[in-house]
């Protein structure tokens, strides 16, 4: 089954003028959605959008799946999960607790968690750490240990909210490798904010720039480099970083600055 | 200085003692009785039924009281914290009532309760109950609200605000993030309720530690006394440690 993500004009208004101007695309299936911006640019209120956290104030974001080989589509409510920067582990609950409670919400019965929750260690290198209390755990311990709750149940889209902002920036890459390592072995869409270009150029196969305000689309960036291996030692990670970079900046880069001219 | 728990209050004791043999040397044995003879004539009262009947007894309405607090308070403590439109309209009245010094209703209590165990354990409740909830809704309304997005989150509903949703939330979020501030509240209360429970059984009744310190008082026999306010003191001591180890069963990733 196929799925598919679209924004129809999408727009956002608090009652002082609109925060977002009406921005339209379409996500596939397994395809991460990197959007980067300043602060307060409006892109943490996209992503609310995009999750229905929150209410559009003009437009929609319609989400389609499509049944085998017909194209039928049928819309229904995605399973959705979610990574914040605070990554809201519950410190009541020990890491085998925190992990399966989605699938505990979900109603699944407690030898199917158990088995599911114990390949997820796995994947997440947590072994035997089960039975810790996420306070007894280093950053990237509960960071994974996020990840995993975010991703354990399955979801159809992945939405983080600058995850990785609080860590140092040798733990964050770690944290990156190991998240796109995660998302490779699923089919999960993902929407990626974050202030990082670093971040957005390697884990977004389409960056978005925010700019302006309201916020508006200052750049759309293809960006097939990301996922592949060793992506960050690459001449082409940088003239991204460097696209990215000039558009974040309101600049754009001249024609003799394409890759073949990169310093 | 790094030793042992027992140990320091071990030594805390023997301090104290110390300090109120110094005071019977000063006063002499007809005010204050020595530890020593104090603590003689408390363990011959540990092996008479009597006193085991006031010390059960005074349990009894303890226990009762602060179960009863408890059962009211904490729910009315997480409701007010949790719903901003039920603590507009409980919070003007708690806090109204609150400072009221909740002992002047003894004789209110007796009046339309009768002389029994009613209004003592009334009189308990009511004062412990002001305490927990206070601070039961001030834990509450301490939660993170990132907790209860997460929250939302994880259960697929964002924005839904279903029964079911609300149980699970209660289950998972509130009751959990608030036991701390349950127990923190019941230390404190434990040491009012002893004091209440004094107060409440020195009047028209022939039962319970308060009594008999009352009754030992008013017959001069000033060894007796010290025996009830000794085992008083070790009742309060120990519902307090009963308090400490809760919260290790119910809050353990506090020790984590």
């Amino acid at each position: 089954m196929s799925f598919e993500l679209s924004a129809e004009d999408l727009t956002r208004d608090y009652g002082s003028g609109p925060v977002l101007e009406p921005l339209s695309f379409t996500l596939a299936a397994g395809e991460r959605l990197a959007v980067i911006g300043e602060s307060g640019c409006g892109k943490s209120t996209l992503l609310g959008l995009l999750s229905g956290m929150e209410k559009p104030s003009r437009g929609r974001v319609r989400i389609r799946f499509m049944e085998g080989t017909s194209g039928d589509s049928v819309e229904r409510r995605p399973r959705s999960a979610f990574v914040w920067q605070n990554l809201g582990l519950f410190p009541w609950k020990r890491v085998l607790a925190n992990l399966t409670l989605p699938l505990e919400l979900a109603g699944v019965g407690k030898a199917g968690r158990e088995a599911r929750a114990f390949a997820m260690l796995d994947e997440l290198g947590l072994n035997g750490l089960e039975k810790r209390w996420p306070a007894s755990l280093s950053g990237g311990q509960r960071q994974r240990l996020a990840l995993g709750r975010a991703l354990i149940a399955e979801p159809d889209v992945l939405f983080l909210d600058e995850p990785f902002s609080a860590l140092d920036a040798l733990t964050r890459e770690r944290l990156q490798d190991f998240l796109l390592g995660l998302l490779k072995r699923r089919r999960c869409t993902t929407v990626l904010v974050t202030h990082d270009i670093g971040e957005a150029v390697f884990l977004g196969t389409r960056v978005l720039v925010l700019g302006g305000r309201p916020a508006r689309a200052a750049a759309w960036l293809e960006n097939p480099l990301s996922g592949k291996p060793d992506s960050r030692e690459r001449a082409e990670f940088f003239h991204m970083s460097r696209r990215v970079h000039a558009a974040l900046s309101g600049s754009s880069l001249r024609k003799e600055d394409e890759p073949e001219g990169v310093e | 200085m790094r030793c042992a728990v027992p140990l320091r209050y071990a030594l805390a004791a023997a301090a104290l003692c110390l300090v109120w043999q110094a005071g019977a040397l000063a006063l002499g044995p007809d005010l204050l009785p020595s530890p020593g003879e104090t603590f003689a004539l408390f363990l011959r009262a540990l092996g008479t039924a009597a006193f085991w009947a006031d010390m059960g007894m005074s349990t009894w309405r303890l226990a009762l009281g602060l179960g009863l607090a408890v059962c009211v308070a904490f729910p009315a403590g997480l409701l007010m914290g949790h719903c901003r439109r039920a603590d507009a309209v409980a919070a003007p009245l708690v806090f109204l009532t609150y400072p009221l010094p909740k002992i002047v209703l003894l004789p209110v209590f007796f009046t339309f309760l009768g002389l029994g165990d009613a209004p003592r354990v009334l009189l308990i409740a009511l004062t412990t109950g002001y305490q927990i909830l206070v601070i039961v809704r001030g834990t509450a309304m301490g939660l993170d609200p990132a907790c209860r997005k997460v929250f939302r989150s994880l259960a697929g509903t964002a924005g839904g605000a279903g029964r079911g949703m609300l149980l699970q939330t209660l289950r998972h979020v509130y009751v959990p993030a608030a036991l701390p501030g349950l127990f923190t509240s019941l230390k404190v209360a434990v040491g009012t309720a002893v004091a209440v429970l004094f107060l409440a059984e020195s009047f028209a009744t022939r039962s319970g530690l308060g009594f008999r310190i009352m009754d030992a008082w008013g017959r001069g026999d000033a060894p007796e006394m010290f025996v009830g306010i000794l085992g008083m003191s070790l009742l309060g001591l120990a519902l307090y440690a009963l308090c400490c180890l809760g919260e290790r069963a119910f809050c353990p990733w506090r020790n984590a």
